[in-house]
């Protein structure tokens, strides 16, 4: 198969250059010109007035799915806790199935869970399968694998979502493969064609350099792991919903896997999914020193330190710490960037961020294009100043036109 | 006990932590940005040599991807790799992940009998680590993911530990069995300089399968074998006005704690 441009027709129009997700198209002279990567997606096609895109491959019929209906959500539990992530999944879940007027549903394996139900209900959840014995207690690919296929291919959902944790990216590639379907990775937005009725699920590619919007029109269900704190979490008051209980076992010899051990480090709670203030640091900062100080205005602010990769390969802070495309993804009420040059990677792990402030020093630095407020300034005289007039209040005098 | 075998998934990326952005268009500037080996598949390599150091085996490489990628294969075969496979056609371009696996599965098909497969965790231009499950699903192989340790192997079974958000795990496989490995698993070795050169003459014990060796028709594999597809993609841009806040840093201090407070975000007590 491939594309191609009947030059004779083509009028320069650019109009398959912005179609064009690969950009695989350039202008030739007057002409469009179709370049080594293009990968004969097709999206130039339809766009061409004038006709001149040209394919030799046979149009693909897509499959009636009418019957697939209802959006999923996998809950995840560890340890017999819920994971905020799949709260998260639910709220966005409950918006999706509004704009198809499907019911949502909730699906929860393990055992001596039965009282996470009610708050999958609370959540958004019309419906709760809960499947429980022992050879689901802990995680294993195949037995967690076994009961869902079995139940995706039962109750036929349009939709099915997983949060991107190491569980959920362990399972539904696995899952996804099982039963036949596509699957998008660690999105960060998803929404409803509204013409097709599909799901568009957005993500960050290259390494965060682009996002890309993908859809999946050839299999039921759709499914997408989701990052965990980009999406919101919504409490549904008097929301009711019904808990169906199912009963699949699992034979140990069909897993093959045994859990030998399983600790969990406890380690002092760094979460920063749930901090509503977030002061971070980047190259700028210059060594630990800078981070004591950061750390000093997180406290007074109640909020948490956070940095970039530059600040967790230097040492000046721990990776758990990490906010951006290889770290964390976060979504605080104000998120306080300092010595931060923006660089997209960064920028994929803040965006969702209600407020943004930024320090830098370099007044061409990216990070001010994502801030609400910028300073040009040195963060060694800047976050001294803030910490100083908050412990003394003397902010108020120092603002002649009044804060509030 | 048999020479155990060993199959590793290489794939060659583009450096994405060198890509720029056209600062006019906003659009990815592709050219000039250097392809180099997936690092976390470096380590599945390390892993796998590792192992045929310490028990003895055979190490097939495979990696899909342009006539070019076979420099991955061979960097692989001078880190200490027996043999390299790879699979490039025109008619695998665009693939998803589904169509990937297929593919890949497929291959391992013909390669026959094997005890392990090692990959890395993720790709660093797609970084959806899907690849290894899916392959681990098609061929009906146990999986284990993240993998931080190996600390058994034995006829029948491998000890791993796999890294957890918030853990460790150690868990026992059964054979044949496939990992996703993580960078923290091991530091890679350097392709060893001889072995680098003999792996790019012709004689390199390295070889090239199109769609049609592997039985697949054009449809099967690529962009039109895959379930999913980009309908667009986009420079991710920001919808916030960026407000200058001037004066001397007293000043702007100032001004900042003032409209952080006068959006409720700080309780005015601290």
């Amino acid at each position: 198969m491939s594309v191609w441009i009947e030059t004779d027709l083509c009028n320069g129009c650019k109009r398959c250059i912005k179609a064009c997700p690969y950009d695989a198209i350039e202008m030739r002279g007057e002409k469009a010109f179709i370049l080594e990567r293009c990968t004969s997606c097709g999206s130039c096609i339809s766009v061409c007035k004038q006709e001149a895109v040209k394919t030799d491959a046979v149009p693909r019929t897509i499959p009636d799915f009418s019957d697939w209906k209802g959006i999923w959500v996998f809950a995840e539990q560890r340890d017999g806790e819920l994971l905020r992530v799949s709260l998260e999944l639910l709220g966005k879940a409950k918006e999706l199935g509004g704009e198809l007027e499907q019911g949502v549903s909730a699906v929860i394996l393990g055992k001596g869970i039965e009282r996470l139900c009610d708050t999958l209900i609370r959540f958004g959840a019309d419906t709760v399968h809960l499947v429980e014995n022992e050879s689901l207690r802990l995680y294993r690919t195949a037995a967690y694998t076994k009961v869902l296929a079995r139940l995706v291919q039962q109750f036929r959902p349009s939709v099915l979502l997983m949060g991107a944790t190491h569980l959920g990216r362990d399972l539904a590639p696995r899952l996804s493969r099982r039963i036949g379907v596509g699957l998008t990775a660690d999105c960060t937005e998803l929404s409803i064609d509204k013409t097709e009725k599909i799901l568009l699920q957005t993500r960050p590619a290259f390494g965060g350099n682009v996002m890309a919007t993908i859809a999946n029109r050839y299999s039921r269900p759709q499914m997408a792991t989701v990052r965990p704190g980009v999406m919101k979490t919504s409490e549904i008051p008097g929301q009711a919903g019904e808990v169906v209980c199912h009963d699949f076992k699992v034979e140990e010899k069909e897993i093959g896997t045994k859990v030998l051990e399983l600790v969990r480090e406890k380690k002092k709670k760094t979460d920063l999914s749930e901090s509503n203030i977030i002061v971070a640091g980047g190259r700028g900062v210059g060594d630990r020193k800078g981070f004591v100080l950061l750390e000093e205005l997180a406290e007074l602010m109640g909020g948490e330190l956070a940095g970039t990769r530059v600040a967790v390969e230097e040492g000046w802070i721990s990776q758990d710490r990490q906010v951006g495309q290889t770290g964390h993804s976060v979504r605080p009420e104000l998120y306080v960037a300092c010595g931060i040059s923006g660089a997209i990677q960064h920028r994929a792990g803040m965006m969702n961020s209600r407020y943004v402030a930024a320090i830098n020093k370099d007044p061409r630095a990216p990070i001010f294009q994502v801030a609400d407020w910028g300073i040009v300034g040195d963060l060694h005289e800047v976050v001294p100043e803030i910490i100083k007039q908050l412990k003394t209040g003397s902010w108020n005098k120092q603002q002649r036109g009044g804060g509030d | 006990m048999k020479q155990m075998q060993i199959i590793v998934l290489v794939k060659q990326v583009p450096d994405t932590t060198e890509v720029r952005l056209d600062p006019k268009t906003g659009n990815l500037i592709r050219e000039g940005v250097k392809s180099i080996v997936n690092p976390d598949d470096r380590n599945a390599v390390e892993a796998a040599v590792s192992l045929k150091e310490k028990y003895g085996a055979k190490i097939t490489v495979l990696s899909m991807g342009p006539p070019q990628a076979i420099d991955a294969v061979s960097e692989a075969l001078g880190m200490g790799a027996d043999k390299g496979i790879l699979l490039s056609d025109r008619a695998f371009a665009g693939a998803d992940t589904w169509a990937t696996s297929g593919t890949l599965g497929k291959a391992i098909k013909k390669l026959g009998d094997f005890d392990l497969i090692i990959a890395g965790r993720q790709a660093i231009d797609g970084d959806t680590a899907q690849i290894g499950p899916q392959v681990a699903e098609y061929l009906d192989v146990t999986q284990a993911t993240y993998v931080c340790g190996i600390d058994e192997v034995r006829p029948d079974a491998i000890v791993v530990k796999r890294r957890l958000e918030d853990g460790i795990e150690r868990l026992e496989l059964r054979l044949p069995a496939l990992l996703t490995v993580v960078g923290e698993l091991n530091r890679p070795r350097y392709p060893f300089v001889g072995r680098l050169l003999d792996a790019c003459r012709e004689k390199a014990p390295i070889e090239v399968w199109n769609a049609a060796d592997l039985g697949f028709k054009t449809a099967d594999v690529g962009l039109e074998g895959s379930l999913t597809h980009v309908v667009r993609t986009f420079s991710p841009k920001s919808k916030r006005q960026s407000e200058m806040l001037e004066g001397s840093a007293r000043d702007a201090a100032a001004s900042l704690i003032g409209k952080i407070l006068n959006k409720k975000l700080l309780r005015e007590t601290v």
